[in-house]
């Protein structure tokens, strides 16, 4: 093992769950206002992930009054005080950039039937 | 005495308790042996050598063998020279435990070789329209005047050689040591690729 991943083999949180682009994830992320500190909500699909081991990072999208925003959390953060999958997507890409130029219902992912 | 041979490693990232990353660049740094002692009596200026990196002997010439061995070192490919009076005697061995979390240095490397480049790539030079008919695409244009004064002044941005040159990357902080697997975590890049040899200084 080189040293690298030994280094960052410490710092990886062991409570990820297994989700890929396309599934609806809600993260519950936390951000300090002044000295206090609250749990922030940001849901909706995961359209990339990127890197690996410490440095890997997922992207969400959602609509906020009818503007697309995305958002990209390390995924390993400290910051991240809890993700939830809520739905699996049907996708057959592993990068969903096209979701950007869908709007409303073709911007939906279809879910997986388990 | 804040100095220290080594090897890059790579780069990685570090969470902070608030979760802020820092980019870190990882260098196995030591252990080094003090080989010389230079005394403004005898050489005309005061410096410590320090020796790193283990070596078969017949890698190294008698000579390199016979100096190495009057400090009671072990072969070593690398000797490098730090001006100024330490407290150490010859055969010291300096480990990263010489640095602490928080300290300023520099590193010096070889930076990555690009080869000849143009002046695009190798000053930034904004070059000319891609199309419409320009016929200036990536040349660097004028260099100067004409009869007078006869001659390109010296220092003009032109084509060459691009990196494998010696930089020194100062103001860097170390983040973090670690003393079992000599490693010096410092904030930011250093010259180089992976695996070249660094010089880190107080």
């Amino acid at each position: 093992m080189n040293v690298i991943d030994v280094l960052e083999q410490k710092q990886l949180k062991s409570d990820v769950p297994r989700f890929k682009a396309g599934d609806t994830v809600k993260v519950h992320f936390k951000v300090i206002e002044g000295t206090r500190e609250r749990i922030q909500m940001f849901q909706g699909i995961c359209i990339k992930r990127q890197g690996e081991g410490v440095r890997e990072t997922f992207t969400v999208r959602k609509q906020s009054f009818g503007v697309g925003v995305e958002r990209t959390f390390p995924v390993h953060s400290p910051k991240i005080d809890k993700l939830d999958v809520l739905a699996i997507g049907d996708v057959r890409r592993a990068k969903l950039y096209y979701l950007r130029d869908k709007i409303g219902k073709k911007a939906r992912v279809k879910e997986k039937r388990v | 005495m804040k100095a220290l041979l080594g090897k890059k490693v790579g780069m990685t990232q570090l969470f902070g308790e608030d979760g802020t990353v820092t980019s870190v660049t990882v260098i196995q740094a030591g252990p080094c042996v003090v080989t010389q002692k230079k005394t403004v009596a005898n050489e005309g200026y005061a410096a410590t050598q320090i020796a790193y990196g283990d070596v078969k002997p017949k890698r190294l010439t008698r000579p390199e063998l016979g100096h190495l061995k009057k400090a009671g070192a072990d072969p070593k490919k690398h000797l490098v020279e730090v001006r100024a009076e330490h407290d150490l005697a010859v055969g010291d061995e300096i480990t990263v435990e010489a640095f602490e979390a928080g300290d300023e240095v520099k590193v010096t490397g070889v930076s990555k070789g690009k080869g000849f480049q143009g002046v695009m790539k190798r000053h930034g030079f904004r070059g000319g329209p891609g199309g419409h008919g320009s016929r200036f695409h990536r040349a660097p244009g004028s260099i100067g005047a004409s009869a007078d004064p006869a001659r390109v002044f010296p220092g003009t941005k032109l084509p060459g050689q691009m990196g494998n040159a010696r930089v020194t990357q100062s103001g860097l902080t170390v983040v973090d040591i670690d003393r079992e697997r000599n490693l010096l975590l410092v904030k930011g890049s250093v010259p180089g690729s992976k695996g070249s040899l660094v010089f880190v200084r107080g």
